[in-house]
């Protein structure tokens, strides 16, 4: 079984369907000495609120290609490492998984600093966006303004997965 | 020419629409587009710094030119994750 390496969509997200993907491809099957892997979920609360849910919209063709833009940036800074990266649109309940990342590698430090770098990037450049419906009322939640070309945004995303 | 505006997250409930098409001279560029829009839609004024834009789904800069059938898209801070 094989499911796209990354993708966006409805579907409910699958970690170990990432995991089989990253570590059963390529000719280094056997040398994987790591995979890491990131669950990001809808938590109860945020920023004082009492959350119900999340709705999360997003440009799917833009973001498939800033998807395609990391997973060639993790490729330069860290060879060898392979990339899944899955995001789940539409109404997602508290609990449920928003984003899903698997990184694997020959070496646990690329794998845990590739996979930091992904989730980073994703909330600086992919067009997504989450609505939180709260109790008493909805708000769009905007962060970033997207600049794939924005350096020093990068850097500061290559800062924090090397720590 | 024609293009097809694509709004979404704030933009497009202050919008009420996801897809606009609009009339636009030659010469337009994503800026003069989003200037049109902020005089049809005054809420997304607050958004003049914030916002980033695409072409044919592909991020481009308020100074490129849009051709006739693009699809132009304006994007609020995003929030995934």
């Amino acid at each position: 079984m094989s499911v796209p390496l990354l993708a966006i969509g409805t579907a409910p997200l699958a970690l170990d369907a990432l995991i089989e993907a990253v570590t059963d491809r390529g000719t280094a099957t056997g040398s994987d000495g790591a995979v890491a892997t990131f669950l990001g979920l809808v938590r109860n609360h945020n920023a004082g609120r009492v959350v119900q849910h999340l709705e999360y919209e997003g440009y799917e063709p833009l973001a498939l290609r800033v998807f395609e833009r990391i997973a060639a940036e993790t490729a330069q800074r860290w060879p060898g490492v392979r990339l899944a990266l899955h995001h789940r649109l539409g109404r997602i309940e508290i609990g449920g998984a928003s984003v899903a990342i698997a990184a694997a590698s020959a070496h646990r430090a690329h794998a845990f600093s590739a996979c930091r770098y992904t989730i980073e990037r994703v909330k600086q450049i992919a067009p997504i966006w989450k609505r939180e419906f709260f109790d008493g009322g909805d708000v769009w939640i905007e962060g970033a303004t997207a600049d794939p070309d924005d350096e020093k945004a990068r850097q500061e995303a290559e800062r924090v997965a090397c720590v | 020419m024609r293009v097809t505006v694509r709004l979404f997250a704030r933009l497009r409930d202050i919008a009420g629409a996801s897809e606009l098409p609009r009339d636009v001279s030659p010469g337009a560029t994503i800026g003069s587009i989003w200037r049109q829009l902020v005089g049809e839609f005054p809420d997304f004024a607050g958004y003049e710094r914030s916002i980033s834009s695409a072409v044919n789904a592909d991020y481009a800069r308020m100074d490129h030119l849009v051709h006739d059938g693009d699809e132009v898209a304006f994007l609020p801070p995003v929030s995934g994750g």
